[in-house]
């Protein structure tokens, strides 16, 4: 089985800090972390490839510093990495553009992973982009994912309903934070993935319409949070009486 | 043309307003697709459509590969401006990768949009409730996503005559199968409608004990039950209905009573816009109140019996 499982480096969302006075976002200096989702999808992988052997390889468009991160990876069970540098604009239809290129530059695939969406941009949008640009099925949202000989079985979530899918390979999956706990690396994982190659590849073989983006982002704007912020903590009795009569003044209680 | 798509009928209605506004800016006809649904096109085009493409077709049910191909077939027939795409599961990884297929810019779960020169500008909420990102489309085919509530439907209006057109459209085949589809428990509450939500997280020890958040609702009289992921992804204590955050239901009651919920950022993201936030945590520093007006420190299990004997002889 070849399995490919992609990857994204984003800030660490619960780290964020709003700039006091310009009220946006601070994103520089905030700790880099595998995007939560990433690490579901690489632990399925990893199942699948404990049953039915194969090799797996991580695929990140990121800056060179993702080459780090990368290696918690390795040590978690991927069998290599290959990391493209976007261009320094890059939209979904350039990332997908890379990572479909990359793919098919890796060449045999027949399950790739992906997360059912980003922490930072939440958009789950690459998945479905990148499968659309190779032309195989797409599965969404799985909670699960069984290889049966040739095919792969998968038990989807819609919420009101759950739709089991199955599809042969080549098939794109992403996969939801419930599907499983993925593992923590143990210390002999770590050491002995620091010979685990990380291999980094130029933007060739992608067509220079494929590097024009088309959506610009022109502003990041913060969201303050403005609450009242009353806390009562002392005698509950009162802490209630008081709670109650406030909600009746602003008249949410009617 | 501005197309409007979705499995969802209400959403499809929502979408139309806007796509109306669009297309009166843009001199261009909306065009409503309903794949299989004929009873919905009359509908559809007394809430704002000029042309409702009713699409007959063998297939009975959804799958991204076949409905993409039913939308850019439409597109080529139609041209391609702008596409606007009910946001729910399936329609974002219909919209991603019929953006794929058409080399296309995509913007999901966009909260405003506004035109200027003919390209679409839009704001979404990106890093989990954090920030807004403005984003600018450089060319067409523009499509982007819409999440429920984000516009209401215009009135209906009787006069507003269009097109019905039919069309057969045998799509693509893709080499997956559904193989079954199971309808899950839904308790069928509609928290995106309820104007007072009362909220459980982990700090509940068991699944009865959510019944203190249940006659609390009871007694204010929204009477609906939210959670946090946790309760409803992993304990599966509630349907998920009742899940609120990021990646479950946003919503906007005018009172929201959070109950051991620590507020993490993703869970804020689906209820920041709501009007006045409660939180009832035995923490004192939880996160959750920063993100509150009012907050009780305390063990809900001695809070929640008491605030709602209070609240029921407030309001009798
Ligand atoms: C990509 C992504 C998307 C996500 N989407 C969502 C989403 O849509 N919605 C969502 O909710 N989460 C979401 N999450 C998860 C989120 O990050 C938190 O993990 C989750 O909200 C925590 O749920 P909780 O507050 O119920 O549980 P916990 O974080 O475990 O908090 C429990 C709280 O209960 C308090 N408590 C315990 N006992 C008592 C008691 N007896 N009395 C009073 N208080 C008590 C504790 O002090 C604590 O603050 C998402 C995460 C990711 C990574
Ligand atoms: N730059 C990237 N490099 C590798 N994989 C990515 C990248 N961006 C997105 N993905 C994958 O696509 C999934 C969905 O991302 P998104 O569409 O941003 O929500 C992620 O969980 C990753 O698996």
């Amino acid at each position: 089985m070849n399995l490919i499982v992609c990857a994204k480096q984003v800030v660490d969302v619960a780290e964020i800090k709003l700039d006091a006075s310009t009220k946006k976002p601070i994103l520089v200096g905030v700790p880099q972390k595998i995007s939560d989702m990433d690490k579901n999808a690489l632990e399925e992988a990893i199942k699948i490839k404990e049953k039915h052997g194969g090799k797996i390889t991580v695929v990140t468009v990121g800056a060179p510093d993702a080459k780090e991160r990368m290696k918690e990876l390795l040590a978690m069970g991927a069998d290599e990495g290959v990391l493209v540098p976007p261009p320094d604009h890059a939209d979904y239809h350039v990332t997908a553009h890379l990572l479909a290129g990359a793919i098919q530059k890796i060449g045999s695939y027949d399950i790739i992973l992906c997360g059912e969406a980003s922490i930072d941009l939440f958009s789950g949008q690459m998945g479905p982009r990148i499968a659309g640009l190779l032309n195989i099925p797409q599965i969404t949202y799985a909670q699960s994912i069984t290889v049966d000989h040739n095919k792969v079985l998968s038990e989807k979530n819609l919420g009101e309903k759950a739709v089991s899918m199955e599809s042969p390979f080549p098939v794109l999956i992403t996969v939801t934070k419930e599907s499983n706990q993925p593992r923590l690396p143990s210390l002999m994982a770590i050491l002995s993935s620091s010979s685990k190659p990380i291999h980094e590849w130029p933007l060739t073989g992608v067509s220079p319409e494929a590097l024009l983006p088309k959506v610009h982002t022109m502003d990041i704007k913060g969201i303050p949070m403005q609450r009242k912020n009353i806390i009562y903590q002392d005698d509950l009795d009162q802490s209630i009486s008081k709670l109650v009569d406030e909600l009746g003044k602003v008249g949410v209680l009617r | 043309m501005v197309l409007v798509y979705s499995d969802d009928k209400k959403l499809t209605l929502e979408l139309l307003n806007k796509a109306q506004e669009l297309g009166k800016e843009l001199h261009k006809k909306v065009i409503a697709v309903t794949i299989g649904h004929e009873e919905f096109a009359k509908e559809f085009l007394e809430h704002g459509a000029d042309v409702v493409i009713v699409i007959e077709t063998s297939l009975q049910q959804f799958k991204a590969e076949e409905y993409t191909s039913i939308l850019q077939s439409i597109m080529k027939d139609h041209g391609n401006e702008v596409v606007l795409i009910g946001s729910n599961k399936n329609g974002k990884e219909l919209a991603a990768r019929l953006a794929a297929k058409l080399d296309a810019g995509c913007v999901m779960d966009c909260l405003k949009v506004s035109l200027h020169d003919k390209k679409l500008t839009t704001e979404r909420i990106v890093y989990s409730g954090n920030a807004i990102a403005v984003e600018e489309f450089t060319t067409a085919p523009q499509i982007i996503t819409i999440q429920p509530k984000v516009f209401d439907p215009l009135p209906r209006n009787e006069h507003h005559k269009g097109e019905i057109v039919k069309k057969k459209i045998e799509p693509e085949h893709s080499p997956s199968k559904i193989v079954k589809t199971q309808e899950m428990k839904s308790e069928g509450v509609n928290v995106e409608d309820a104007e007072i939500i009362v909220s459980c997280g982990r700090g509940f020890k068991k699944k009865e004990d959510i019944k203190l958040v249940s006659d609390l609702a009871d007694v204010l009289k929204g009477r609906t039950v939210g959670c946090s992921r946790p309760i409803a992804a992993d304990l599966k204590w509630l349907s998920e209905d009742h899940w609120i955050g990021l990646s479950g239901h946003k919503v906007k009651p005018k009172l929201y009573i959070a109950c051991g919920i620590s507020g993490q950022i993703q869970h804020i993201a689906g209820m920041r816009d709501s009007g006045v936030i409660v939180a009832i945590n035995k923490d004192p520093e939880a996160l959750i109140f920063k993100s509150a007006d009012y907050g009780i420190v305390g063990d809900l299990y001695e809070v929640l019996p008491k605030l709602t004997s209070a609240i029921k002889e407030k309001i009798g």
